[in-house]
Formats: C-alpha cells, sequence, structure tokens
C-alpha cells in the first residue's frame, strides 16, 4: 500500500498533535497559576494524558481491516504493534504523573516544565514506536534523549542529580554518535532509508556480494551501541545506576520502564524488519553476540544489585538484569520470541512501576531510600509491604505471579531455538536475583524496627494506585487476553 | 469438583482470615481450624469413595486454562496421590492445634499463610498438567519462607533464605526441563503439558520425548529439582537448619508434606514419564546403573550417622528423617512391585511418624526452652504420658516389627535386595545405627536420674495428646494392618511397574 502523503497523514496522527498541544497548554497555564503549591498542571496533564489514550484508540479504530498504515511519505507506521507500546507508553506516563504529584521531592517552582517535558518525551517514545525510516529513528531518539537528560537532572538543589545528567548526556552522546554513524553505512550501502527496502536491497547485494558481511555487522554492532545505550545493556549501562539513583524516584521509574520499553520496540522494529530475513540472518551471523550480550547485560546487573544498599540503585541493577532477561526473546527474531518480550514488558510494567510507587511512599515517610528505612514495614504498614514483596517477588520470577510467566515465555522462546546455554544463564540469574530481592523482604518482615513502630497513614488513593498495580501482577499471567495481543501485535510487523 | 473444593476451600480460608480483625486471634484460629477441617472432612470422603479396584486417575476436572500454550486446569488423583492427599489434609489440622499457643506475634499472618501452603499442597498432588504441578510445587515456596524466616528461632533469617535459595536453584532447573520437554511434545499448536498424555507420548516409539538421550536429561533437570526437597545428599544441608529453626508445626509440615512432594515428583515425573532415564540410572549396569540406589544407599547411611552425632533433640530428628528418606529412593530405584509398595507405604509413614517426633521435640521444647538431649534425664518418672507417647514413636521410628516404620522399609529393602544385593545388604547399617540414636536418646532424655531444674515440668496436656493421638493410631493400625494402605494405590503400583516394563 502506497505511504500517505503528508496533509492525508495529520489525521491519523491526532495522538502525537494531542500531546504537543497538551505540553505547550501545561506551560500556558502554568504560567497563570499563581499558588505555586496547586497541582492544577499535574491534573491538565493527567486530562492530557487521557485524552491521547483515547485518541490513539480511536486512530486504531481508523485502520479498520487493514494491518497497516504506513504515514508521512513513509516515515511512521501505525499498526497494532505500534499501538502496543502506545497505550504502555502512556499507562507509564500517567503513572509517573501520579507519583510526582505524591512526590515530595520535586522542585514545586519548577512544575510547568516538568509535566511539558514529560508529554515531550511521551511524544518521542510514541515515534520510537512507530518509526520506519532511519532519519525518523534517530530523530524521535534524540527527542526522547535530550529530555530525559533534562528530567534527571530535575532535582536542581542536589548535586547527586546534577551529576546524573552530566553523566547521562556524556554517554548519550557518545551512543547517538555511534549509532549515527552506523545508520549512515547503513545508508551509504543500500542507498535508502526506509527499513522495509533495506531489508530488500541488503538481501540482493549480500547476495551478489557487491557488500560484504562484514559491513552489515560492523553498521549492527554501531546501532546496537545507540539502542543498546536505551535499554542500557552491557556494556552501554554504566549510566544507568548513577542516573537512577541521582533522578527523582517518578523519573527513575518512568526510565526504567518507558525509556526500556520504547528502546526494545525500536530494537524489535529495527531488527526483525530490516534484519530478520533469512538471506541476511545466514550470511551475518550476529545472533550469538546478541546472545552473549544478553546473558553478560543479566549477569552484571544481578552481581551488581547485590550488594546495594541503597533500593533505588538496587532497582537500577535489577532493571540492567530484566534488559537482559528481556533481549533473550529478541536474539533469535523469532515471533515466539518477539511475543515474549512484548508479555513480559506489559508485566514488567506493572511490577517495577509498583516497586517504585512504594519506594516513593517511603522516601517521602522516611526521608531515605536505604534498606534500613524498610526495617518493620511490615508491622507500620502491612499493606503497603505486602505489594511490595508481591512486586518484588514478581521481578525475581516466582509463582504464582505475573513475572513468572513472563519469564516462562522467554525461556521457552530461547529453548525452543536450542540456546540452551543462555537459558541456563538465565535462570541461574534468577536464582542470584532472588537474594538481592529478598534482602529488601527481609528488612520488612523479618527485622523490627529499631523505634516504636506507630502504625504509618497512608490515604485511600495511596492504596488505590497500589491496587492498579498489584491485581495486574497477580492476574495477568492467568488470562489469556494478554498472550493473545502480544502474539497479534507481533504478527503485523511486517517480514521479508 | 469434590477435589477442586479441597484444594481451593484453604485459600478461601485465608481470604477470610486476612478480613478478619486483627485483634480477635481466638476466633482467626478456630476460622482456620474451620477450614482445614473441612480439606480433611473431603480427603476422608475421596479416600472412602475411591474405587481402588480402577486403574488410572479418577474424579478428573479438565477445563482449558492458557489456551495460547495449551495449559490446562487438569486435576485428577490416583491411589499414590490420595493417599498423600490424606496424610496432607490430616496434618493440615493437627499444625493449626500445635499452633495453638506458641506463636506470639502476627498470629493472624501466620495462619494466612499456612492456609496458602495447604492449598499449594493439596494442589501439587492432585495437578495432572506439568505447568499447574510447576506452579502448585512453587507456591509452597513463598509461604514456607516467611513462615521460617518470621515465626522461627534464632537463626531464622539465615535458614530461610537458605530453604529459599536451594528450593529456587532447583526447580528453575526442572522449569528448563520442563520447557524442553512441552517443546519436544510435538509440532507447534500441538503441544501439550497434559501429564496423562505426555506419558503416553514418551511411550511411544520414534516420538522425540522417546528417545534415550533426551530422556536423561530432562530426568536429571527433574530429578535435581525433587532432590532438593527430598533432600537428596549432596542437596541436604538446608534441611537442617530449616528444621532447626522453623516453629514446631512448620517442621511437622515440612517433614511431613514438603519432602514428600520431592519422592512424589520422582514418581509421578521421573519414573512414570522417562522410563528410559530411570533405566539408566537404575539398570545396574554401566557407569551410572547404580546412582540411584548409590544415592539412597548414602543417605540412609549419612543421615543416620550425622543423627547419632548430634545433641540437639530437633536437629537429630531432622538427620533421621534424611536418612528414612534413603528408604524411599532406594525402594524406588529398585523399580518392582515391592520396592515401590514400601517407598510409597514409607512416604506415608515418614510423614505420620515424623510429624509426631516433631510435634514431640515441640512439646519438650514449650517447657523447658532447649533442645539439648543431654540437658534433660530421668524425664520418665516426671512426664509417663509423654515418655510413652514419644517411645511409641521412637520405636516406629527405628522400624521396631508391629509398627508402621517397619513395614514400608522392609518392603523397601525386600524389592531393593532384588537388585542392588550389596547396597541393601549395607544400608542396613542404617537401621542399626537409628535404633543405636534413638535408644540412646530415650536414655539420656527419659532414664537415670531427674535434673532438679525441671521439677516443676508440667505432664502433656490434653491440646498436645489431641494433636499426637491420630498420629499414634496410625502408626500401630498400618503396622498390623498396612494393607489399609496399601489396597488404594496397589493399582497404582500395577500400572507404573507397566509403564517402566514397557521400555
Amino acid at each position: 500500500m502506497q505511504p500517505l502523503s503528508n496533509i492525508e497523514s495529520l489525521l491519523y496522527f491526532s495522538p502525537e498533535l494531542l500531546l504537543v498541544i497538551f505540553a505547550v497548554a501545561v506551560i500556558l497555564v502554568d504560567l497563570g497559576v499563581k499558588n505555586r503549591e496547586s497541582a492544577t498542571v499535574a491534573y491538565l496533564s493527567l486530562v492530557g494524558v487521557g485524552c491521547v489514550f483515547v485518541a490513539v484508540l480511536l486512530t486504531h479504530g481508523q485502520l479498520g481491516d487493514k494491518t497497516s498504515i504506513s504515514l508521512f511519505l513513509g516515515m511512521v507506521r501505525l499498526d497494532t504493534f505500534s499501538t502496543f507500546f502506545k497505550i504502555l507508553l502512556l499507562l507509564a506516563t500517567a503513572a509517573t504523573i501520579l507519583f510526582s504529584l505524591r512526590s515530595e521531592e520535586l522542585d514545586a517552582r519548577l512544575k510547568g516544565e516538568y509535566y511539558a517535558l514529560l508529554l515531550a518525551i511521551t511524544l518521542g517514545m510514541f515515534l520510537m514506536a512507530s518509526s520506519t525510516n532511519l532519519l525518523m529513528i534517530f530523530i524521535s531518539l534524540e527527542t526522547v534523549s535530550l529530555t530525559s537528560y533534562i528530567l534527571a537532572g530535575f532535582l536542581t538543589h542536589s548535586p547527586r542529580s546534577s551529576e546524573a545528567a552530566f553523566k547521562y548526556i556524556t554517554y548519550g552522546a557518545v551512543a547517538s554518535g555511534t549509532m549515527l554513524f552506523g545508520l549512515s553505512l547503513l545508508f551509504g550501502m543500500t542507498g535508502t532509508g526506509d527499513l522495509g527496502q533495506i531489508s530488500t536491497r541488503l538481501t540482493e547485494l549480500l547476495a551478489t556480494g557487491e557488500v560484504s558481511p562484514l559491513a552489515v555487522l560492523i553498521a549492527i554492532i554501531f546501532i546496537l551501541a545507540g539502542v543498546g545505550y536505551k535499554i542500557a545493556s552491557v556494556p552501554f549501562h554504566m549510566w544507568s545506576p548513577d542516573v537512577y539513583e541521582g533522578a527523582p524516584i517518578p523519573i527513575t521509574a518512568f526510565l526504567s520502564v518507558a525509556s526500556k520499553s520504547a528502546g526494545f520496540a525500536l530494537f524489535i522494529r529495527f531488527f526483525y524488519s530490516g534484519f530478520s530475513s533469512s538471506e541476511v540472518m545466514q550470511s551475518v551471523d550476529w545472533t550469538l553476540m546478541l546472545a552473549v550480550i544478553s546473558a553478560l547485560t543479566m549477569t552484571v546487573g544481578n552481581l551488581a544489585a547485590l550488594p546495594q544498599q541503597n533500593v533505588k540503585r538496587l532497582l537500577a541493577y535489577s532493571s540492567i538484569a530484566h534488559g537482559g532477561y528481556l533481549l533473550m526473546g529478541g536474539v533469535l527474531l523469532t515471533s515466539e520470541g518477539i511475543g515474549a518480550i512484548l508479555f513480559y514488558l506489559v508485566v514488567y510494567l506493572f511490577m517495577n512501576l509498583g516497586a517504585f510507587y512504594v519506594v516513593v511512599l517511603i522516601a517521602n515517610e522516611e526521608g531515605s531510600e536505604m534498606i534500613d528505612g524498610y526495617r518493620g514495614l511490615a508491622s507500620r504498614a502491612p499493606l503497603v509491604a505486602g505489594a511490595m514483596a508481591i512486586f518484588l517477588f514478581s521481578l525475581t520470577g516466582i509463582p504464582p505471579f505475573a513475572g513468572f510467566f513472563g519469564k516462562w515465555l522467554l525461556f521457552a522462546a530461547v529453548l525452543e531455538q536450542g540456546y540452551y546455554w543462555l537459558a541456563f544463564v538465565g535462570l541461574l540469574n534468577s536464582v542470584i536475583s532472588l537474594y538481592y530481592y529478598a534482602r529488601i523482604v527481609k528488612a520488612m518482615y523479618l527485622e523490627d524496627s529499631e523505634e516504636e513502630t506507630t502504625r504509618s497513614s497512608f490515604s485511600t488513593g495511596t492504596f488505590a494506585l497500589l491496587s492498579v498495580f498489584v491485581i495486574p501482577t497477580i492476574l495477568i499471567g492467568f488470562l489469556n487476553i494478554f498472550y493473545t495481543l502480544s502474539q497479534i501485535s507481533v504478527s503485523v510487523i511486517p517480514m521479508q | 469438583m469434590l477435589l477442586s473444593l479441597m484444594i481451593f476451600i484453604p485459600l478461601l480460608g485465608m481470604v477470610v482470615v486476612l478480613l478478619l480483625p486483627r485483634e480477635s486471634e481466638e476466633l482467626v484460629k478456630r476460622v482456620t481450624l474451620f477450614f482445614t477441617l473441612v480439606p480433611l472432612a473431603l480427603a476422608v470422603a475421596l479416600f472412602i469413595s475411591y474405587d481402588r479396584s480402577a486403574a488410572g486417575t479418577q474424579y478428573v476436572v479438565n477445563i482449558p486454562w492458557i489456551s495460547a500454550f495449551n495449559i490446562q486446569y487438569h486435576i485428577g488423583i490416583d491411589g499414590l496421590s490420595v493417599t498423600l492427599l490424606l496424610l496432607t489434609a490430616l496434618l493440615g489440622p493437627i499444625c493449626v492445634i500445635a499452633s495453638w499457643r506458641n506463636i506470639e506475634k502476627g498470629i493472624k499472618a501466620y495462619m494466612a499463610l499456612f492456609l496458602l501452603l495447604e492449598t499449594g499442597m493439596l494442589g501439587f498432588f492432585a495437578a495432572l498438567d506439568l505447568f499447574l504441578f510447576y506452579v502448585f510445587f512453587e507456591l509452597t515456596l513463598l509461604p514456607m519462607y516467611f513462615l521460617i524466616g518470621v515465626w522461627g528461632g534464632p537463626r531464622r533469617e539465615y535458614a530461610a533464605i537458605k530453604f529459599f535459595l536451594y528450593t529456587l536453584f532447583g526447580s528453575v532447573l526442572m522449569l528448563v526441563a520442563m520447557i524442553a520437554v512441552y517443546l519436544n511434545s510435538g509440532a507447534p499448536g500441538a503441544r501439550t503439558f497434559d501429564i496423562p498424555t505426555l506419558i503416553t507420548l514418551a511411550s511411544t516409539q520414534g516420538h522425540a520425548l522417546n528417545s534415550l538421550n533426551f530422556q536423561i536429561w530432562v530426568f536429571l533437570g527433574f530429578f535435581i529439582g525433587f532432590a532438593v526437597k527430598v533432600p537428596i545428599f549432596p542437596f541436604h544441608t538446608w534441611l537442617p537448619d530449616a528444621h532447626v529453626e522453623a516453629p514446631t508445626a512448620i517442621s511437622v509440615i515440612l517433614a511431613g508434606i514438603l519432602l514428600k512432594m520431592g519422592t512424589y515428583g520422582l514418581v509421578r515425573i521421573n519414573m512414570a514419564m522417562f522410563p528410559q532415564g530411570m533405566d539408566f540410572f537404575c539398570n545396574g549396569t554401566g557407569t551410572w546403573g547404580n546412582s540411584l540406589a548409590l544415592l539412597g544407599f548414602i543417605n540412609i547411611v549419612y543421615g543416620s550417622f550425622c543423627a547419632l552425632a548430634q545433641t540437639d533433640f530437633k536437629k537429630l530428628v531432622a538427620y533421621s528423617s534424611i536418612g528414612h528418606m534413603g528408604f524411599v529412593i532406594l525402594g524406588l530405584a529398585a523399580r518392582n512391585t515391592e520396592g515401590i509398595t514400601g517407598a510409597i507405604l514409607q512416604m506415608f509413614n515418614h510423614g505420620v511418624i515424623s510429624g509426631m517426633l516433631f510435634l514431640l521435640v515441640g512439646v519438650l521444647y514449650d517447657r523447658a526452652h532447649h533442645r539439648e538431649i543431654n540437658g534433660f534425664g530421668g524425664l520418665g518418672a516426671k512426664m509417663p504420658v509423654y515418655t510413652g507417647i514419644t517411645t511409641l514413636a521412637f520405636m516406629a521410628s527405628l522400624g521396631l516389627p508391629g509398627l508402621s516404620g517397619f513395614v514400608g522399609e522392609a518392603l523397601s529393602l525386600l524389592g531393593a535386595y532384588d537388585k542392588f544385593k550389596m547396597l541393601t545388604i549395607l544400608s542396613t547399617i542404617g537401621i542399626v545405627v537409628g535404633a543405636a540414636y534413638f535408644l540412646w536418646t530415650l536414655q539420656r532424655v527419659f532414664l537415670g536420674t531427674l535434673n532438679p531444674k525441671y521439677e516443676a515440668l508440667p505432664e502433656i496436656n490434653g491440646r498436645e495428646i489431641l494433636t499426637l493421638a491420630p498420629l499414634g493410631i496410625l502408626t500401630i493400625v498400618l503396622g498390623v494392618w498396612p494393607n489399609f494402605a496399601i489396597d488404594m494405590f496397589r493399582e497404582s503400583v500395577t500400572n507404573l511397574i507397566n509403564v517402566l516394563q514397557a521400555i
């Protein structure tokens, strides 16, 4: 089907347009708000997220019986895959706004910018999930990166936060520069920026021997630097513990879930539709490289998490490890593996955001992010402790929680392709991860707080929001619909 | 329906208990007791109405669950599972009563977790879908971790995490093997987790599951998972720690049921589904042909000698468990009617006897607040009833003819002698040592002069006798009338022998 022209495309672009409108509106409204403590802009951006959500569903409805529509002369594609990620990202954004509302560490004076940036970064991630052109891919990636640098450094009074932003920007600049170089190599070889055409051209060129497989491999490695940086895979992960520790907690939560999801969306779209044809796979052997990266990522993440005392930093390393698990599904670019990634991302969204929400609550209450602050939480706030335990055990991958079902799918996909060693590494990593997740559980349940225990009081809203994360973490694995959804979303990506 | 009801009533009980106000402790205990008595009543009903002459599974429920992967909610019982379900359901209320007085903090959470644990155990013994089986298997982990970790003794944190890590390590290997079986069970779309179907496929000539090489590897994966649970040497080191730190009732569950989950899995999965893999490790020839029997032998002798060296009463019982589970392994390795019947009987008997032993240790600990065997002496005169019951349990455990322990061990050895003469003869050392440590303990604790510190030690009370009486009666009944239990699983054993001989 022919790509739509720029004007025609606007009709299908309403979610993105709405995001821009609300981002601007947030800034304008903020100018008029006198009371700095008021949460008007936060609620306005929540309304914005709600409107965008409706728009996403409506635009998806416009697809009708077509599987996909190519927009803006082939720059962006609207299909179930992009809708899947858009919904995921909107959930993460909504959660982040709610966390920010409850977090006490953010500077009240900068509210307008904060929420506007949050909406802008969502826009960038939307594009990451739907770009089908090299140029668009790079622009969307940069939009997200630049915005996250600012958000990471948003605690202007905290040197740690500034340090985080600085590290983030240094690593980010190197990574995106490297990626850009890889993209230009690819463009030079094939003469086109369109992912579909790249795949066709590469197949031809490799068959005739006009392009050496080594050149393609080098381009892939350079591009992986950019993608790997977004999903924090080894060896491009160094930024993430410092950034996660320094950034405001809601932003850390957002980066660890949304940024990773968008990174995987890009990874899947790029490699699955650009490089998964059997000719390319045969001549350029890069699956082993991905498998090693995946194994290293989870091992480094888990081992580094073991000695952490700061829960936020611990969750940062755990998030690196989860990037490794997710990568397992992408190693062989099979539809089962990709489906497993999508399913796991849904599960991960709920359990990881939930864990971060508890971190926000405890940071507000104790003023500390250290494990010691969690001592005796079970007697101070049994429901919060129970929820945290569920999130942590789900992250470990213990049944009956959703994390187990997600891991099960990933391992099955890996074993299906005969990568037994990778599955073993992954499973041993799960056992290792139990140790540090259980340390938090131990602090909450097995140790008593030193001070007299008074029952903490949390509002009903807190519990309501908490249950929004707890219930899916328990139920997703038992419901058929999520398996089906992730399968459908994979099936629409065009393979050559 | 009856079966599902039995499995999920404790789960419902957990929800009810969680909704009760935390101040009303008495109510929490009563409600919990009620929700464990219902499964017991249902288990007795199943036990009575179970058709002993029919082969195959009964009370089958089979509902699609996660259709994308052909995962079913498939449960049913055969002679083996109904026996262990009865044991589980029996120990449930006993443990609730045993926890009545000596759980000081957070009784509500304790009871809720206990009920969750019971659902996990009951579901495990009834599951006929591999995925469901695994989920129930793992479901017992979390409550156990908290029950040991929160309500345990001084080193509870260490013991709880050690238990958790060991078991998780075993079960992830099991998970790999499970996925491998699933992936090899057919073409994409036709794959299955259904245990009866998989057993049929694995015995079909030419099927991927039928290959010897494949069976050996998946056998190992499942075996390690179950071996940690049994526990089989060298995966046993978590057990003494967990037992010593766990509260009395939890020790009873641990020894009575959780260890049986390991051996039950060996029978249900390793033997029935991978008969060729089993043959490779038990046929008595080649490098590996004696390995399973050898492990059984090591468990028996090593466990018994370790028990002999203990001065902590509870640790002694814990090591004696390792020794007694060795007879189960030895009996299973024999792969004949006597061996398997003996092994299954031994599972049930050990559950009853070790339950008694841990309860008895608990009774003494509640009074004296220590468990040092050498710190007692002459209690026989002070607590005659307690001494009598303890002697009964000791005699049953050391294998005195006329009590239940003897029958299972004798049958296991009888079966094993047929296949592994030398190992079986050597294993009897374990029985001698077993007699030695129990009699020696009897002497040190109950005979001799009374330690003046314990002049005022009160006699065992009615509540404690209530927990011990059913178990005591069972040891006597099964000692003189073992067919009471054997009749239940005779057909299942025949089935299993057929599968094993078909290779």
